[in-house]
């Protein structure tokens, strides 16, 4: 009962502290999340994880500086600058590398990530050996440390979550060409190192806000796992990089709650375990690629093509025996069915009303009979399309149309008939083209 | 078409027609100091459609990149219509390989044909109706009006290559220089993409097109580059495609002579 009461209290931002750590955190799940889109097209993911982990000495050496200047060398501003510089030097460090060694991206990040965060953390041991106590908190930026926002660290995400925003729906157009050709952009006069820059710099600016909430290990999660969970639910860049921001959103909110009524659990921790899951509810129920939709449509597909190859090999031994009924073993060598797919080719025509079970005999019912010279007719339209129009073998012409008839619109069909309607059909089919449509 | 007024096959810089749509002087591409490209100097007429034609390696697609900047180049001068690229750029239209792209990339077709107005639109601003319905009927013109709305991954290979090839006519320019246009699609769609060209140049355009299919080089076009690493020829395809050059472009290898000779046969077939 209590524990409904805060979590209500908590999801409705009944206390100050709280509703500063989820608002804040939930603008860098949006901002994540937008430009986390961008570097997945732009297949760059990883590039955030290098930016991050080189951040460390940056963040170390910002302190040392402050200390040595006589500053508290707590100046949380003093500590971001220098992570965003260092964090630029590294993002900047790539493309030259690249250029100058002919090394693959992969291994450069990797040397970049290594090298930076071992420095970061040889630095962060001299500081640790210094007198006083100041250094200490150094550390959270590791692993974060969401509690500890407070009013100005939520309003310095809020600005830089806003301006990405506003540069993604500005110059968005340009970053999609970009990601999906980036030659034709050049080839009209796009500048891409540019646009590269601009987008590394965005990675760079969610990096370093984002610091301080999940820690410079886990927000490459946030900037991955939002757009390939969006990319389940839509085939539109738009739409992708909206959901991704929402899914960004929605994860940190449910996250830093959840952190909040247990404040034992990590919030950066349980904020990317919120995003894993929702990740892998996109996988299994997206809409576009999920794994049920795929699994449904291939079952769908399975279920099509064997009624029409039943009713098909029905129409054919029904005309090469003149009979109106068959058996299951009249079936069987028609095509390289087993036993068991007969029957269970049959069961399903039953259920569907196509045939009727007459002893061991089967017949077509009316309306299967309707179904069955419907099937056979669109097959041999195919065979005739492919030997009159598409110059392949007729000797090869049966197996390809088997698949490709089941692909074939009800227009394409009808199409197909009015321009080959006037050939003759080589099969002297008794189901002229015309007829039973 | 009219013949180009310096000898076939002979390379010499200074003599540039400042008419040509496409004039490359002294050309030199190298990936890694090892040149691909060796001096390459020739013109394009404007209003023809010109044939880039070469064994694999020998440079085809780099010459394109090259001219419109997409490779660096070690020395040489490219101009289009008499002047450098960046300056006409927006009269300029670019068909990539279909393979150098991801088609699992969420955009619809629609979507990849508007990238065509891109060039003049600028930076900021957004595609606007305007620019949807230009797309909509390069679409149509290509006979993928029903497909508009289809994310990319769902076109067969021929509709992407006509996807592409849309995105180009969108641009509405004066010179397009393509890049195997007609790589693994079926017969219907090369006669469809050959017609879409000729249409073009019926317009007035330049077509420069990196072909591989020797067969139908002559049939195609006007104009033929002969290219492996150099130029070998270039000029009218009656006075250029000959068997010497063809051997000498591919070596003395048999089974292309053989090609060759089913094209010197639909050359002696009266127009």
């Amino acid at each position: 009962m209590t524990l409904a009461i805060s979590m209500l209290d908590i999801l409705l931002l009944g206390d100050w502290n709280t509703r500063v750590v989820v608002i804040g955190t939930a603008m860098l799940g949006i901002a994540a999340g937008v430009v986390g889109t961008f570097l997945v097209l732009r297949k760059r993911a990883l590039l955030g994880d290098t930016v991050s982990h080189a951040m460390l000495p940056g963040v170390v050496a910002a302190f040392l500086v402050i200390q040595a200047f006589g500053g508290g060398g707590k100046s949380l501003i003093g500590l971001l600058i220098g992570a965003a510089i260092a964090g630029t030097a590294a993002a900047w460090a790539i493309p030259v590398l690249r250029r100058s060694t002919g090394l693959k991206d992969d291994a450069i990040m990797g040397i970049v990530l290594g090298g930076g965060f071992g420095l970061g953390i040889a630095l962060l041991g001299v500081a640790q050996s210094l007198p006083g106590g100041n250094q200490a908190g150094l550390e959270s930026f590791i692993y974060g440390r969401t509690a500890s926002m407070v009013q100005a660290d939520a309003i310095v995400i809020g600005v830089t979550a806003f301006i990405t925003l506003i540069i993604a729906a500005v110059i968005g157009k340009e970053f999609r060409l970009l990601c999906f050709d980036e030659s034709f952009g050049r080839a009209i006069g796009r500048r891409e190192g540019l646009l590269d820059m601009g987008l590394m710099l965005l990675a760079v600016a969610v990096t370093v806000v984002g610091l301080q909430a999940v820690g410079l290990i886990l927000v490459i999660a946030l900037l991955i796992i939002p757009a390939v969970a969006a990319r389940f639910w839509t085939d539109n860049f738009v739409r992708m990089v909206i959901l991704a921001g929402v899914i960004g959103a929605v994860a940190c909110w449910i996250g830093s709650s959840i952190s909040a009524m247990a404040p034992k659990l990590p919030a950066g921790s349980i904020i990317v375990l919120t995003l894993t899951a929702l990740f892998a509810i996109s996988l299994v129920c997206g809409t576009k690629r999920g794994a049920l939709q795929r699994l449904v449509r291939s079952v769908g597909l399975r279920a099509r093509t064997g009624r029409q190859h039943l009713l098909r090999s029905v129409a054919e031994v029904m005309e090469l025996n003149s009979t109106s009924t068959w058996s299951a073993k009249d079936i069987l060598p028609m095509r390289s069915w087993s036993h068991a797919r007969v029957r269970a080719l049959h069961r399903a025509g039953l259920r569907r009303g196509d045939i009727r079970r007459d002893g061991s005999e089967f017949e077509l019912t009316a309306a299967g009979r309707v179904a069955a010279d419907r099937v056979l007719r669109n097959h041999r339209l195919w065979e005739l399309f492919l030997i009159r129009h598409a110059d392949i073998a007729a000797s090869h012409v049966d197996r390809d149309a088997d698949f490709v008839e089941h692909i074939l619109g009800e227009d394409l069909v009808i199409d197909l008939e009015r321009t080959l309607a006037g050939e003759p059909d080589t099969h002297q089919s008794p189901h002229p083209l015309r007829s039973g449509a | 078409m009219e013949a180009s007024t310096r000898p076939e096959g002979i390379a010499r810089g200074e003599e540039h027609d400042p008419t040509a749509a496409l004039s490359i002087h002294d050309l030199t591409v190298a990936y890694d100091r090892r040149p691909v490209l060796w001096d390459v100097d020739l013109d394009v007429p404007a209003g023809c459609l010109s044939a880039i034609v070469g064994p694999n390696g020998a440079g085809k697609s780099t010459l394109i990149k090259a001219c419109l900047d997409l490779l660096p180049r070690v020395s040489g001068d490219v101009r289009m219509f008499g002047l450098p690229w960046r300056q006409v750029r927006n009269r300029v239209a670019y068909v990539p390989q279909r393979e150098t792209v991801d088609w699992d990339f969420p955009v619809s077709a629609l979507d990849v044909v508007a990238m065509g107005t891109y060039g003049r639109l600028g930076w900021l601003r957004p595609v606007g109706k305007k620019q949807k319905r230009a797309a909509m009927e390069a679409l149509e013109r290509v006979d993928l009006v029903e497909y508009a709305h289809r994310q990319i991954s769902q076109l067969s290979g021929g509709q992407q290559q006509r996807v592409f090839l849309a995105r180009a006519l969108v641009q509405d320019a004066d010179l397009y220089l393509m890049d195997e246009p007609f790589a693994s699609v079926d017969a219907a769609t090369e006669r469809a993409i050959v017609e879409v060209l000729q249409t073009l140049r019926a317009e007035g355009s330049t077509l420069v097109v990196v072909h591989h299919d020797l067969q139908t080089v002559a049939e195609y076009f006007e104009h033929v580059i002969l290219l492996n690493m150099r130029v070998v020829a270039s000029g009218p395809m009656d006075s250029t495609l000959t068997a010497d050059n063809l051997r000498d472009t591919y070596g003395g290898r048999l089974t292309l002579l053989e090609k060759a000779a089913t094209a010197l046969g639909q050359l002696a077939q009266p127009k």
